[in-house]
């Protein structure tokens, strides 16, 4: 199981895209807790401009990868390369720094519940910029009619309703205009209609903001409609065992987990004998 | 032409002196604006809608044309200053022509004039009179304890249904709720009572030692903890500890939907969460009240050994004197009313919270003031019984 650093673990299917501008580059990356090995030698980029998916099914470590990307905890081995600067051997400034220009959209929104929709997301700005309060304001109601919320400034998060909470919260994630937009599992708990929406909103920030744009989720919908490459994490090896476009995954990848994973089951993973 | 592509806005240095807005009226009906340069994130930022509204009069104005093509880099706030100016030529009925700008950019404008902002009715928030503020408060207090009787009988419901063995709860929740509020509870209130103790004996004995009648300290701590101080002091401090406690458990699991999850499938809240808390407190307050008042004397007779030079065989012989078995009984019995007290106001004001993070302290702060007052004025209410009643 212990791969030595120097030989790398080749995915089973991999039709990741060589020779792109690399925005995000995760190297031989392990994730454990104690003993228990929940990833081991993640290797795979995130191209500037791509809408990166990483799938995987329930607990295969992709909301713990998340917090690895995120800054939010430390992994056991191996680095995360932000435009090409190592996030966790950086020091706590320029992890900051870093870390400023990228925006998340978590799963419940994760607003602020003492604070209105406005302050949630004048916050960032009044602490990172210095703006005047004018222009704070027009940014905020900018923001708020980008996703789809204009007047509900003075609105507290437990006053609308989920799907709103979880628009309100993109308009947070993108307030600084970031380079790098993290969503996690952006349609869960939404109906399939505001899901598409919401779909169409990240393609749509994404060629008019120019973010790269890091999904984790499982919802195949989502997968194919949005992602233009990805990395597939698997339980049973505990390391990827797929990268790259999804779509090209779900026709060319024989891998029965991938297979299984990307058509709802409906190929098994293990072939009836 | 290359198209300016976004910029961050966090990483935008300062406005370089290139960026500049010019705005020229070229006849009554049109208008231009010509922006260059790099509009991005500064306090600088010349402001586009008040330039435009230094060339009056708005009304004869039909169309207004925006050249971008000198504009270099953008950001967000570019997009909201237009998004205003588009609000203007909206209200002014005004053509506005962008075809120069970055297709993001226009994107970006299209997105957030799309939906239009929804009308709401902002709740006014306006100052009340002093005489409704007055009836707004009483109807309040009416409701709170309305409320306080109404959570009572349901709690007397299921102590009924308990009594008939059919009330639902698990025995380990009980065993789990005594535990930590009755043994774990001993040092802090002992620590209080103690000092209770010390605090009433000494100043007695200053004014009981003008007099030489420093024995007469014995009585005046013993009747003062084991009626008064040892069932208040404890309440107190359980209302503080157990009351926020139980009020941010079952807020918490009011905010989670736990609770409707037990109402739908048929397991009363009442006799699965307040009932084992209720029947645990009631058997646990006597128990601290009684350990409270021996150490809450204990520390009155520290004093008078230290200070007064009573010895404890003294102190002992005098305060069996003094305190009969009525005084003990009658601060039993206040504690078993606190003791409910405490759960009550700790429960009622976790159903009551509402399905919020900041919802859950509140109820935690709501249960100990409620508490704390019904403590108080409870303990008034005894104080007449039983002076009425000459006990």
């Amino acid at each position: 199981m212990q791969a030595d650093a120097t030989t790398r673990i080749h995915p089973r299917c991999d039709l990741a895209p060589s020779g792109g501008d690399p925005h995000i580059e995760v190297s031989d990356l392990t994730m454990a807790f104690g003993d228990n090995v929940l990833q081991h030698d993640l290797n795979f980029t995130v191209e500037r401009g791509d809408i990166f998916i990483i799938m995987g099914g329930s607990g295969s470590g992709k909301s713990t990868l998340l917090n690895h990307l995120l800054g939010l905890l430390p992994p056991t081995r191996g680095k995360v390369i932000y435009a090409g600067r190592s996030l966790w051997d950086a020091d706590e400034d320029e992890r900051d720094s870093l870390l400023r220009r990228v925006g998340v959209l978590y799963q419940s929104g994760a607003l602020w519940s003492s604070m209105t929709l406005e302050e949630n997301i004048a916050l960032p700005l009044g602490e990172y910029t210095d703006l005047t309060p004018r222009q704070i304001r027009e940014l905020v109601q900018l923001k708020l009619a980008l996703v789809g919320l204009a007047g509900f400034e003075d609105y507290f998060p437990s006053q609308i309703s989920g799907g709103m909470r979880k628009r309100a919260g993109l308009a947070r994630a993108i307030a600084l205009d970031p380079e790098i937009l993290f969503f996690d599992e952006p349609s869960a708990g939404l109906d399939p209609v505001s899901a598409r929406r919401l779909d169409d909103l990240i393609l749509q920030l994404r060629a008019d903001l120019g973010a790269t744009i890091v999904v984790v989720t499982h919802e195949l919908e989502s997968i194919f409609a949005i992602g233009n490459n990805s990395v597939f994490l698997d339980i049973e090896a505990k390391t990827q065992i797929a990268r790259g476009d999804p779509r090209r995954l779900l026709e060319e990848c024989d891998d029965p987990a991938v297979r299984s994973f990307l058509t709802r089951g409906r190929e098994p993973a293990e072939p009836a004998r | 032409m290359a198209s300016p592509t976004p910029a961050p806005l966090a990483a935008a240095p300062d406005l370089p002196a290139d960026t500049r807005l010019e705005v020229t009226r070229l006849d009554a009906e049109s208008l231009t604006i010509r922006i260059t340069g790099r509009w991005v994130l500064s306090r600088d930022m010349p402001d586009i809608v008040a330039a435009v509204e230094h060339h009056p009069p708005l009304a004869a104005l039909r169309r207004i044309t925006l050249d971008a093509t000198g504009l270099q880099a953008w950001d967000s706030l570019l997009i909201a200053e237009l998004r205003r100016l588009k609000a203007l030529c909206t209200d002014h009925e005004i053509a506005l022509e962008v075809g120069t700008l970055p297709d993001g950019a226009r994107h970006l404008i299209d997105l957030a004039t799309a939906v239009a902002p929804a009308r709401i009715n902002r709740r006014s928030r306006g100052r009340l009179g002093f005489r409704t503020a007055v009836g707004v408060e009483c109807t309040r207090a009416a409701r709170s304890t309305a409320d306080m009787i109404g959570f009572l009988g349901e709690t007397i419901q299921a102590l009924g249904a308990a009594l008939r063995g059919r009330a639902r709860f698990r025995w380990v929740d009980l065993f789990e709720v005594m535990q930590v509020n009755g043994p774990a509870a001993l040092p802090i209130v002992g620590l209080v009572n103690f000092l209770v103790g010390m605090i009433v004996a000494f100043i007695g004995s200053i004014q009981l030692e003008r007099f030489g009648a420093e024995i007469y300290v014995a009585n005046l701590v013993g009747i003062g903890v084991v009626r008064e101080m040892g069932p208040m002091m404890t309440a107190i401090i359980l209302a503080g500890r157990t009351s926020a406690a139980f009020a941010a458990q079952l807020g918490t699991m009011q905010v989670n939907e736990e609770i409707s999850a037990f109402r739908t499938l048929g397991i009363p809240p009442m006799q699965f969460l307040v009932l084992p808390r209720v029947i645990a407190l009631v058997a646990m307050m006597p128990i601290l009240v009684l350990y409270a008042d021996v150490i809450g004397i204990f520390g009155g007779a520290v004093v008078a050994l230290l200070k007064l030079h009573l010895s404890l065989t003294l102190f002992y012989e005098q305060l069996v004197g003094a305190v009969t078995v009525t005084d003990w009984i009658g601060g039993l019995v206040k504690s078993t009313v606190f003791g409910v007290i405490i759960v009550l106001s700790g429960c009622l004001r976790g159903m009551q919270a509402e399905r919020s993070a900041s919802a859950v302290g509140a109820a935690a702060t709501s249960a100990v003031v409620t508490g704390i007052v019904f403590i108080i004025s409870t303990d008034a209410i005894f104080a007449v019984i039983y002076i009425t009643l000459g006990i």
